[in-house]
């Protein structure tokens, strides 16, 4: 018994994981993207992406999921996107608005005398950026980073909410037949997904003592 | 002909005259000592001269050659300001290094970085480097620094970080070596040991403009001395002249409210 549900769940934890590292490849760049808009010179620019950072980030996740897979149905008749697909997209905006603001604290953490020196050094912007810059903003986003990649493993049993079929769904699926037990039991897939995640942001941030 | 002419700069922040009228000359060899109190322009004028500020008039020449001049957006353009700014070196007042870099790889990234843009560098690759390798090992000695040649700024004393940063300016061998405060940020009992490499190079007649709050290495070190008020030069002469006899009445008080302290 134990085995045949451990299989069924993992199979959901699939899709748990596919979510997981979907949101993080494109909300991580997309993130990038962001945070320069934030920190832009042109104020309309900076106006606009600041006024959606703080829409997504204050409305809950959840109703953003229902609105991006419900939305463009019942308010411009449009198809519905496939399940999974909303969820990505949904998560891929939230999180790459929480990202950007990781990424800003993180360069503007940097002190603008590192970019001095560069310049007077007779660097070319794109140099000081990746030789100087990169390498401590990397550092110091690290921890909170960890933070949010923990938060993400979670926050994946919100699209339960549009039936997609992670791990959640997959436990709830027997207490039609009488047991709970196996949704009690994927907290254990969650547990330890975090344990290698939280194992591997020690791992880089000993590897990035070596400077302060 | 002057190594640095500096003709009629002007700086403005907003409404705020930060610089107002600033000529001087340096002859080739010459130590120059900029002293005047905080928030007298001393510090805006070498961000000036080292294009982290554009002043909004006058002109910098350097060897005779028009580096800068507001009323001529030409010599303004950020692809030659990257160049004309390796005719100046900084040394800031915070050091500015860069953590994630040995004391050696601090002095030779820019020199590394330089070299790529050489035409014969794919050719001679591994020679290029070793030599920038063997001048930036040469320059950490003059400092004193040979044996802290592979640690990492955090692992060096104030003034030891001071040293490397003066030696990654020499790297580059500017024609003008600029120094902003150099030894503010550090202890008293540190500042002797930057002072005196400062001291070793204007004895090997190095060009400098040293921007500084110890009136009598100003006065010892340097050939020619500015004293700077509200961001105009009120005076300017030899050393020993301007600190010891000065002409004008609110350099007298400056140098006295020192000499109190």
């Amino acid at each position: 018994m134990l085995m045949s549900v451990s299989l069924t769940l993992l199979e959901g934890f699939v899709v748990t994981l596919e979510l997981f590292l979907l949101t993080l490849l494109f909300a991580l760049p997309l993130g990038l993207v962001l945070s320069f808009g934030t920190m832009s010179r042109c104020a309309p620019l900076r106006w606009v992406v600041k006024t959606v950072v703080w829409i997504v980030r204050g409305t809950p996740l959840m109703l953003q999921i229902m609105v991006v897979f419900y939305g463009p149905g019942l308010m411009f008749d449009l198809p519905l996107l496939p399940r999974f697909t909303a969820a990505v997209v949904t998560f891929v905006i939230n999180y790459a608005c929480y990202f950007s603001e990781i990424y800003r604290g993180g360069i503007q953490g940097v002190p603008v005398g590192q970019q001095e020196a560069g310049l007077v050094l007779g660097m070319k912007r794109g140099q000081i950026f990746f030789k100087v810059t990169l390498l401590q903003v990397i550092k110091r986003i690290v921890p909170p980073m960890g933070n949010e990649f923990i938060t993400l493993v979670k926050d994946t049993a919100l699209v339960r909410v549009i039936s997609v079929y992670e791990i959640i769904w997959m436990g709830e699926s027997y207490i039609k037949k009488g047991m709970i037990w196996p949704l009690f039991y994927t907290a254990v897939f969650y547990l330890v997904a975090n344990g290698v995640l939280t194992l591997l942001f020690g791992w880089i941030e000993k590897k990035l003592n070596y400077f302060k | 002909m002057p190594v640095l002419d500096v003709q009629h700069i002007e700086k403005h922040f907003g409404a705020t005259r930060v610089l107002e009228d600033i000529s001087f000359s340096l002859e080739q060899g010459q130590a120059l000592a900029i002293i005047g109190s905080s928030g007298s322009g001393k510090t805006t004028l070498l961000r000036c001269l080292n294009f982290l500020e554009t002043p909004n008039q006058g002109k910098i020449l350097v060897n005779g050659e028009t580096l800068f001049d507001a009323d001529d957006p030409a010599t303004q353009r950020e692809s030659e300001v990257r160049k004309k700014r390796l005719h100046f070196g900084l040394v800031f007042q915070s050091f500015n290094l860069f953590p994630q870099y040995t004391a050696l790889e601090n002095v030779t990234l820019a020199g590394e970085l330089l070299a790529k843009e050489r035409p014969d560098f794919k050719q001679n690759k591994r020679a290029i480097l070793e030599e920038i390798r063997t001048q930036g090992q040469a320059l950490l000695e003059r400092m004193g620094l040979s044996d802290r040649a592979g640690h990492y700024p955090h692992q060096l004393s104030g003034g030891q970080q001071q040293r490397v940063a003066i030696a990654r300016a020499l790297a580059l061998k500017p024609d003008i070596l600029c120094f902003d405060e150099p030894t503010s940020a550090l202890d008293p009992e540190l500042t002797g040991e930057v002072l005196k490499v400062i001291r070793s190079l204007a004895q090997q007649k190095t060009t400098m403009i040293i921007v500084t709050h110890e009136m009598a290495f100003a006065r010892d070190v340097a050939d020619q001395v500015i004293f700077m008020d509200g961001g105009v030069i009120v005076e300017q002469g030899p050393a020993r002249q301007v600190i010891e006899q000065p002409r004008e009445e609110r350099t007298r008080q400056f140098l006295s409210r020192y000499s109190q302290n």
